[in-house]
């Protein structure tokens, strides 16, 4: 019950937020919508990097904190590929790389580390994140680089009738969110309907059982940290396209880690949603709470979109820690 | 070493196991064999090696010394340092003392990674539902529902695993170890926290599996009454060493057997 109390007052923060600015007057609803929209574009992103990390830990119950050097490497080898042939043999190419990058990690990491404590294999992912974000500046080069995705990058005005000075929206935002949803629903057909995924949910369960049944550990361990690797290329081309290829991307990409707080560990729904909730939020706070802060506290302002996703998913690790769609874990003692 | 009845040749053989984990020798040079269609039984005390005995069939634990053969395409051939998946793709299925199921799926999907093994149709195909694929998924579907039927658990299809009581658990783990349609298969202690009732279900469907489906069954069990009931004949292990072997009227007025489990005075 005291459970319940804690996630709906959360919940009900997290509304009265979102309908406050309308509510109070701050922004015409033409620039609210803005505001929503964008940070639902900055959420999408959030959620591909959340997503392959939920992935990864369902299937091998390791927390991949290289995942956002994923997102980085990916974008690198796409970015500087392009220069050479066309865009679409270059993410081919890129996908071949990580399905390598896949395999490698398995042989050189996660084979010889199996059955160690989940900090351990958190650690050598920790190196394999600064590897990896030193490696591709390596091969790759450190420079920002940038790549086109040939939609037209300036901005259109929709709704012009409903809202008075209609509203700014990126056509290759739009693109972005569709690359997104296409994405998941391709996911969720492979983990529901074919054999592949049914093994790759039967691992996540119970490894042990899973051999038992002639589910090779191994193999499944190289599958899904492929498709956490094409995830993490079309995070990767989605994000540089819109700000460029350059080594925040890594950095950036942290923020998925209060996205899998918030949706939960182990779920895909969870990742998504939970990426669209702190992109907005995040977006709202800096619109509409930093002038309000700034007035009241008399503060510098500024910044909040730093910190507001980690004190959210502070919040919701004391009244949820399980996340939003988590399974919550019940030891029987 | 009697016949036992109806059983056929040797489809798995045991030969001078040894199994140490550092100093402790959970198995030592362990050997008997299991014949075709028979219900074999491994029986001992605690700590026994029982349970050890099973991993290593199963490719969990690979032994320092000796040999497991099993019959495949009409010849024994020893199995070298094999993974439980290999051990599970040539024909061995086990069910776990302490439940193994993937809980979040439900008793269908359980059931239906048993099948998995033997679907070989393309992803893509796979995900769309078209095609060989479905006719591949309904194929292993009406495998499955069979099974279903069988174990008696048709209303429960669509349950989360985790949510069933513990007895048709242990259904669902021997459900998914027959949809492998299994030469042979390991029972780890089925009857383990069961009432009265649910043993008796557990054993009329070990006998049913046995009789209706021909498959050779390797019973680790310690409930001795059940044992003698059931089983064609029986195995004896106490501190890692085979102590007696023959059919249940045999072991049960074997000396050593009685001291293992009764005790001797000293």
């Amino acid at each position: 019950m005291k459970q319940h109390i804690g996630i709906v007052s959360v919940g009900v923060l997290l509304l009265a937020g979102l309908v406050a600015p309308l509510a109070t007057g701050a922004g015409t609803p033409g620039f609210y919508t803005e505001v929503l929209l964008g940070g639902l574009m900055a959420g999408v992103l959030y959620s591909l990097v959340a997503l392959g990390i939920v992935l990864i830990f369902k299937a091998s119950g390791v927390f991949n904190f290289a995942q956002g050097a994923m997102v980085l490497f990916a974008a690198l080898s796409v970015a500087r590929m392009a220069e050479a042939m066309p865009l679409w043999a270059a993410a081919l190419l890129g996908m071949g790389i990580m399905v390598l990058v896949a395999i490698v990690i398995e042989r050189l990491v996660l084979r010889p580390l199996v059955n160690q404590d989940g900090v351990v294999l958190l650690m050598a992912t920790l190196g394999v994140s600064y590897f990896m974000d030193g490696f591709g500046q390596t091969v790759w080069g450190s420079d920002i680089y940038s790549i086109e995705l040939g939609i037209a990058k300036e901005p259109v005005m929709i709704l012009e009738g409903v809202f008075q000075g209609g509203i700014l929206i990126n056509k290759d935002d739009v693109a972005a969110a569709l690359v997104a949803a296409l994405l998941v629903a391709l996911l969720a057909l492979f983990f529901q309907k074919t054999s592949t995924g049914r093994a790759l949910r039967a691992v996540a369960d119970d490894h042990q059982a899973a051999q038992s049944i002639g589910i090779p550990l191994n193999r499944i361990w190289v599958i899904v940290w492929s498709v956490a690797g094409v995830v993490a290329l079309v995070a990767g081309m989605v994000w540089g396209a819109k700000l460029g290829v350059q080594f925040s991307i890594s950095q950036v990409a942290l923020k998925a880690l209060p996205v899998v707080i918030l949706g939960g560990f182990t779920s895909v729904p969870g990742a998504i949603i939970g990426g669209l909730i702190i992109g907005v939020g995040e977006k709202m706070a800096e619109v509409f709470l930093a002038p309000v802060l700034v007035k009241t506290f008399d503060l510098a302002g500024g910044g909040i979109e730093n910190w507001f996703a980690y004190v959210l998913a502070l919040l919701f690790l004391l009244v949820r820690p399980q996340g939003l769609f988590g399974e919550k874990l019940i030891d029987r003692v | 070493m009697s016949d036992a009845q109806g059983a056929g040749d040797v489809i798995l053989a045991v030969e001078g196991v040894t199994l140490s984990f550092g100093g402790v020798r959970a198995l030592n040079e362990v050997s008997f064999d299991v014949r075709e269609h028979e219900v074999r039984s491994i029986i001992g005390p605690n700590g026994a090696g029982k349970s050890s005995m099973l991993n290593v069939i199963n490719g969990v634990y690979h032994p320092q010394q000796g040999t497991i053969r099993l019959r495949m395409d009409g010849a024994l051939r020893e199995f070298h340092d094999m993974d439980p998946h290999e051990v599970a793709l040539s024909g061995i299925a086990r069910t776990f003392q302490n439940l193994a199921l993937f809980k979040g799926m439900s008793v269908l999907d359980n059931i239906m990674t048993g099948r998995n093994l033997r679907m070989h149709t393309n992803l893509l195909l796979q995900a769309l539902r078209i095609g060989p694929a479905a006719r591949e998924e309904i194929e292993h579907r009406e495998a499955v529902e069979l099974i279903i039927d069988f174990l008696e658990i048709q209303a429960y299809r669509k349950t989360p695993v985790g949510r069933l009581p513990y007895g048709l658990q242990k259904r669902v783990d021997l459900g998914r170890a027959l949809a492998m349609e299994p030469s042979v298969l390991l029972l780890d202690e089925p009857m383990a926290g069961m009432n009265v009732e649910e043993k008796q279900d557990m054993c009329r469907f070990i006998l049913d599996v046995n009789d209706q489906m021909g498959t050779t069954i390797v019973l680790i069990e310690h409930d001795m009454g059940v044992v003698m009931d059931i089983s064609d004949r029986v195995v004896v292990l106490d501190y890692g060493r085979k102590i007696g072997d023959g059919t249940p009227e045999e072991v049960r007025g074997n000396q050593a057997v009685i001291d293992a489990y009764l005790g001797v005075s000293h």
